[in-house]
């Protein structure tokens, strides 16, 4: 540690660094997990470790192509290798979204498209305008439309398939009872199904002040009250599908979501917004994916209309047009 | 010197890869290698065709009134081929649909209109316009082999098969325009990453 930091401003010193928080995310993501390989058995297993070594050895070989690191092919066939930043996360998101049964390859093509399309043709780590998982889930789910919704009952090892809580609610309107929905007694992707284990992660991250609660909680607020003012149940809609998994740890990071305060909780109400269009509206049983992806895209539109107000400047009016911003 | 004129509509200024001109047919047609084929053949006889008319006429049209001569001619060699495709290719003129007379309006035909043949001599037209349109077929059918591999697990051309079913579960995206942009850029990454590397040596 040097005795003397020269920076500009702000001064405030964190001891949160990009390894810290994916740490802790990590760690977060561990109850869904283990409760995703509980209820589907030793092939969600296989599923997570084909997407991470899948997403690493691409990161590495992009890494390698891009001039980014120094690396032979020899050093990677050999696993001589930097320490992995956000790929891990990257990897271990995606598989928490895709059903169990899916075949190896797939997740193997999609979790090398996520990182290799999504995050290294951006320009790596902190560039990369969407989610990469998201990305990866909505290639396989635009890719093989069958095996992405060919979900499989849980606690049931040889595979009987059946539908989500959220299909059976929107095609044979058929209630889940709310206790299986939080415990993840239901079919659905590998991390998605028990809310309470996800709660757990979520709420980990938020008492840490690794993730912000403005995102999750207008997130989450938007659907319920939404889903309640077009007559459905708000309850089962917030603790069906991968709503929990998407707030708290897709719709939470860093790169590809607003810095602002404001932002954020525009960000989050929108996404519940379009959440529940999909689901109430639309053609898909479930909307997590897209309307975070589609948020996503609106970031940067977000990001530089809603701006802190600079101390002692007068308060300007919300939308401020790009003519009179004096740039 | 006239060998050039000839392969840098190969190489050098490929239509789709370098130019980027002529993207919405690529997008559109390279669904699979037969209709690309087809697309690129249209191509071939109306971009030689209109080089060698509008530079034949250069010192007839006024400037300011160019485009639409050229409009004129291009449109006229289209309407030839739609004609003759109906006639005689009932099928492939099914299967290319709109795409057909939209040729008219492809970015390539008029751009080497104004920019080659309104300027240029007319045997240096006629080069430019095979060479641009060999270019262009090379692009196009090579972007729909890729497409057609991945999205059907074989290829066929004209009901016979060249490549024999190597999967049953192909990908349904590469069938749709995100796979065609996402096969285009693919090849247009390595192209650059080629031509970076030679430029580095």
């Amino acid at each position: 540690m040097p005795e003397l930091i020269v920076s500009h401003s702000p001064h405030v010193r964190s001891d949160a660094s990009i390894d810290t928080i994916f740490y802790a995310v990590t760690i977060a993501l561990i109850p869904a997990t283990v409760c995703g390989i509980y209820l589907f058995g030793i092939r969600a297993l296989y599923v997570i470790l084909v997407c991470i070594s899948s997403a690493m050895l691409t990161e590495y070989v992009a890494m390698r192509l891009t001039g980014k690191i120094e690396l032979s092919m020899d050093d990677i066939l050999h696993l001589r290798l930097p320490p992995p930043t956000g790929v891990i996360i990257t990897g271990l998101l995606l598989a928490l979204c895709l059903p169990p049964k899916i075949p190896l390859w797939m997740v193997a093509i999609g979790a090398a498209f996520a990182v290799a399309f999504a995050k290294c043709a951006f320009g790596g780590l902190g560039h990369n305008i969407f989610n990469p998982a998201l990305v990866g889930r909505a290639f396989l789910m635009a890719s093989w439309p069958v095996a992405m919704i060919t979900w499989t009952k849980p606690l049931a090892y040889d595979a009987i398939t059946t539908a989500t809580p959220l299909g059976l609610w929107k095609m044979q309107n058929i209630a889940t009872p709310y206790m299986d929905l939080a415990l993840g007694n239901v079919s659905g992707s590998i991390g998605e199904t028990s809310a309470i284990a996800l709660l757990i992660g979520g709420i980990y991250l938020i008492a840490k002040r690794y993730i912000d609660w403005r995102i999750p909680v207008s997130y989450i607020g938007t659907v319920a009250v939404l889903a309640f003012a077009l007559g459905q149940d708000p309850l089962f809609h917030i603790l069906a599908g991968g709503l929990f998994l998407g707030a708290f740890f897709m719709a939470t990071d860093y790169v590809t979501t607003p810095i602002t305060r404001n932002g954020r909780i525009i960000f989050g109400v929108g996404a519940g917004i379009i959440v529940v269009l999909i689901r109430v509206i639309g053609g898909y049983p479930e909307g997590v994916c897209f309307s975070i992806l589609l948020m996503n895209a609106f970031t940067p539109l977000i990001d530089r209309h809603v701006r802190p107000r600079v101390y002692g400047v007068k308060r300007k009016s919300f939308f401020v047009s790009s003519a009179n911003k004096g740039e | 010197m006239k060998l050039d004129e000839l392969t840098k509509g190969v190489f050098k200024q490929n239509p789709i890869f370098y130019l980027m001109l002529g993207l919405c047919p690529v997008l559109a047609v390279s669904t699979r290698v037969d209709n690309a084929l087809g697309m690129g053949l249209c191509v071939f006889f109306v971009l030689v065709g209109s080089n060698v008319i509008i530079s034949l006429f250069k010192h007839w049209i006024p400037s300011q009134v160019r485009i639409p001569c050229f409009i004129v001619v291009i449109a006229s060699f289209v309407t030839l081929v739609d004609l003759i495709m109906h006639g005689y290719a009932p099928e492939l003129h099914e299967r290319l649909g709109i795409y057909l007379p939209l040729i008219v309006v492809n970015c390539i035909i008029l751009g080497r209109a104004e920019a080659f043949a309104s300027r240029k001599s007319v045997f240096h037209s006629f080069l430019d316009g095979v060479g641009m349109s060999i270019g262009f077929t090379l692009g196009i059918v090579g972007i729909a082999i890729c497409r057609e591999t991945l999205s059907t697990g074989k290829i066929a051309i004209f009901d016979c098969t060249i490549v024999p079913t190597f999967t049953q579960s192909p990908s349904v995206m590469m069938t749709l325009p995100p796979g065609a942009f996402l096969t285009i850029a693919v090849i247009m990454a390595m192209i650059k990453y080629k031509d970076i590397r030679k430029e580095g040596r």
